[in-house]
């Protein structure tokens, strides 16, 4: 097929919302311009005022590093979770507390790029318990507690170089796994230091497998598979007839080490990798694993104490996978895959080659069957290639351009996105067969149907992430937003029914019933059950103590006044930390704690909750503090002060709440 | 009055989790629908210690911050003789019920036109309440 890059500028939109499609994409697209937006659209996410929406959309933020949180149909976004970057209005990554859940190897991290959310999964349908989200350019997983909408796990992947192809789950989420993009030299640091143009010798890949405490939560690498270096670019679990079993698409088999745009785009066909991970687990429960280099940092967040704790991991047990035939197989997969994605009935792989001219359908009972005729193509770097044909449940041909990502509805359908035709199409997974297919505006990376990546997709709409809105939304300088697009899937044909900006840039996203979440809500922390070190159960608990050079103050906030508000005797070279309380035992009664010239940010602390800031006079004088969470009438009158005096002065320490009324 | 509501007390109109409309927030909140207190529920006879004493940890953790053990009003009215100036059950309700209280009870309105600031939901349990209220009754 001629490839033809869609021009933007070639669609255009009416004033009274009808896009009309150019028929720019002759031979891909039905030749009658479409209507996209019909009359009842807006009925059809209409979720009036104190309504609930049906589902939760858990979108990654990209570059943002965050996770957000919208409403379907809406589109209204409710929360941008602080995962990866710090988040000055929750105090996220500058409150003494949280600042653990960024330490990483290279120190503390306050950045990340976030791609793909991945519910936590019971029996292979997302359970609504935990949202993972991959930390790509410092490698790392998240954990975020849909109880609390908090991150409270964070593990750092050693031996990775760009967390791309992660963090997909298992059936049971005994695992989450975390393929490399980059490969790399690893080991000791003579192994490391080697040149790159030495790639094929040195470099390798890895896919990790993490496994959460099915409690608490913590992360802990279980082993790592060490591959022959190429790209990972994305992964899924098997499930049904496929559990046990995991599909990562790899890329640059060619082994490029430059100019990768033209280098890894030599080779007809790359790989989708199947890794038998209930042999690994089996093997390292042997004992056949081995101890190797794989120095990692694994944070936790402690509910109880209200403060991240972190750990030291010096090695990760490893598996070769030519000591272990069995273990690991390549499909050859059309130009540079990206989606990996198992359909529902876990019998079928769908695998997109960005640059291929039609979409490849993998059958695992045939992958099966050629494992036993030991069907080998030949090899890759000593490991064994079954062959093409033996492995193809079959083609689906000219689709469209750019095929990246799958998802799928309950009733046997896949929709693709097509990054190059800017569109979604539906095709029967089993037939092979076109269906339907419909623009998006403009440039759709991922795509998610609710569940649709799961055992039991609950389907009804497939949402569109696009990379670029160009004209659709007012301007905001040289950067526009990006967007969503929301079609529903209830009828034979796709229908777009809502266009809502997102922030960072969304990749992939996940949908999940909303009552599968809300009952898990945490209102609020117990004050009886909180063990933080400086916490004040009470106003007669509240106190200032110094230590050296360092100034504690246990403090108290309540509807709606500071305790102590008025705090004398620190002095210039002093770090003063306030211990902020929230004795408040109901839902959404946060208070915040600012004080003037604070170099980090505010507190934002939940009721129950005791968290830290930590701030630093550098001026003799009368500082003010006040809340900065509008909590009641007289949320103005929250306020305090803090004298600063010089340096060896003998104001005495003192913490105190004058009441002009008589006790 | 509007913008006091709507300023300290959540949305006028409800918006608890599914299955609760018509249920204020914060009662949902509390995770179990708490009935009003009658007068016949309480079983006040001499005043127990060691309930009065279970009654004076919880205050000190949840309620003093806003109640004085005094007559004169903090954020909240003093509690020197609350108990013979406020029925037992009221007095149990406005811990207990306070959504219920501020939008039906004319006297809990009243007390927030004073206050302007409403009396926190501080999720106490029905044993603790009646606790505070042993504890109120010594003082």
């Amino acid at each position: 097929m001629r490839l033809k890059l869609l021009p933007i500028g070639a669609l255009l939109a009416t004033s009274v919302g009808l896009v009309l499609l150019f028929n720019a994409m002759q031979g891909c697209r039905p030749s009658t311009a479409q209507t996209v937006v019909t009359g009842d659209a807006a009925s059809k996410v209409y979720v009036k005022p104190g309504s609930h929406d049906e589902f939760y959309n858990m979108v990654s933020g990209g570059f943002s590093g965050q996770l957000a949180i919208y409403g379907l149909p809406s589109g209204r976004l409710f929360r941008e979770v602080p995962v990866f970057s710090q988040d000055p209005e929750s105090g996220y990554g500058y409150s003494e507390e949280t600042k653990g859940m960024l330490m990483t190897t290279s120190g503390f991290i306050p950045w990340d790029d976030s791609h793909h959310p991945e519910l936590s999964q019971t029996d292979g349908v997302p359970d609504g318990k935990w949202c993972f989200i991959n930390g790509n350019n410092t490698p790392r997983i998240a954990l975020v507690d849909l109880g609390t909408f908090r991150t409270t796990s964070i593990i750092e992947i050693p031996n990775s170089a760009g967390n791309h192809s992660s963090p997909f789950t298992t059936g049971n989420s005994e695992y989450v796994v975390a393929g490399t993009r980059f490969s790399v030299p690893m080991g000791d640091e003579a192994h490391r230091d080697v040149p790159i143009s030495t790639y094929k010798e040195n470099f390798k890949g890895t896919v990790s497998f993490i496994h959460p405490d099915p409690e608490s939560g913590k992360m802990s690498i279980a082993f790592q598979i060490v591959t022959p270096g190429v790209n990972f670019d994305l992964s899924h679990a098997g499930k049904g007839p496929s559990e046990g079993w995991f599909f990562f698409s790899c890329y640059n088999t060619e082994q490029a080490y430059s100019l990768l745009e033209v280098n890894a785009s030599q080779r007809d066909k790359d790989f989708i990798m199947a890794v038998n991970w209930k042999m690994a687990e089996q093997l390292v429960k042997e004992g056949k694993g081995k101890r190797a280099p794989g120095r990692h940092y694994s944070n936790w967040w402690n509910e109880s104490t209200h403060s991240s704790e972190s750990t030291i991991v010096e090695d990760v047990l490893q598996l070769d996978p030519k000591e272990h035939p069995g273990l690991l197989y390549f499909m050859p997969c059309p130009k540079s895959p990206h989606g990996c994605d198992v359909d529902p009935t876990g019998k079928y792989i769908v695998g997109s080659g960005k640059l291929a001219a039609l979409v490849p359908v993998f059958s695992f009972e045939k992958m099966q069957k050629a494992i036993a005729a030991n069907d080998l193509e030949g090899d890759y770097a000593g490991l064994p290639v079954l062959k093409y044909e033996s492995v193809l449940h079959g083609e689906v041909k000219k689709p469209g351009l750019g095929p990246l990502h799958t998802e799928f509805d309950a009733n046997g359908n896949a929709y693709t996105s097509f990054f190059v035709s800017s569109e979604i199409v539906k095709w029967n997974v089993e037939r092979l067969e076109v269906l339907d297919r419909v623009p998006t505006y403009y440039s759709i990376g991922h795509l998610c149907v609710p569940g649709g990546d799961s055992k039991k997709p609950w389907g009804k709409y497939v949402i569109a992430y696009n990379k670029i809105t160009k004209d659709r939304y007012l301007p905001t300088g040289p950067e526009l937003t990006q967007s969503a697009q929301l079609y529903s899937i209830d009828g034979d044909k796709m229908e777009l029914l809502l266009d809502f900006p997102t922030t960072g840039e969304p990749h992939y996203a996940q949908a999940i019933p909303a009552e599968l979440v809300t009952p898990r809500e945490v209102k609020f922390f117990r004050i009886d059950e909180n063990e933080h070190p400086y916490v004040a159960k009470g106003e007669k608990e509240t106190k200032v103590e110094r230590d050296g050079k360092q100034v504690h103050v246990w403090m108290t906030s309540i509807r709606s006044h500071f305790a102590p508000d008025n705090i004398e005797g620190v002095r210039m070279g002093d770090e003063v930390y306030f211990h902020v309380t929230n004795l408040e035992q109901d839902w959404d009664v946060p208070h915040g704690f600012a004080i003037k010239g604070a170099a980090n940010a505010e507190l934002l602390i939940m009721p129950g909750e005791t968290q830290t800031l930590k701030w630093v006079p550098d001026r003799v004088g009368v500082w003010p503090m006040y809340c900065t969470d509008f909590c009641s009438a007289l949320h103005q009158e929250m306020q305090g002060y803090i004298r600063v005096s010089p340096a060896g002065s003998n104001v005495p320490l003192s913490g105190t709440v004058v009441s002009n009324l008589e006790n | 009055m509007i913008l006091v509501l709507g300023a300290c007390g959540g949305p006028s109109e409800p918006s608890g989790p599914p299955g609760t409309s018509g249920t204020p927030p914060d009662a949902a909140a509390g995770g179990s629908a708490k009935g009003l207190v009658t007068a016949a529920d309480l079983n006040l006879g001499g005043i127990d210690q060691d309930m009065a004493e279970k009654g004076k940890t919880t205050y000190d953790v949840k309620c003093q911050a806003c109640h004085s053990l005094g007559e004169n009003r903090v954020v909240g009215p003093g509690w020197k003789g609350i108990t013979q100036r406020r029925e037992p059950a009221w007095i149990m309700n406005m811990i207990l019920n306070i959504d219920v209280m501020l939008t039906d009870d004319p006297e809990a309105q009243k007390l927030l036109e004073q206050c302007l600031v409403r009396m926190p939901n501080q999720n106490l349990s029905n044993d603790e309440a009646r606790q505070v209220l042993e504890y109120m009754r010594t003082l």
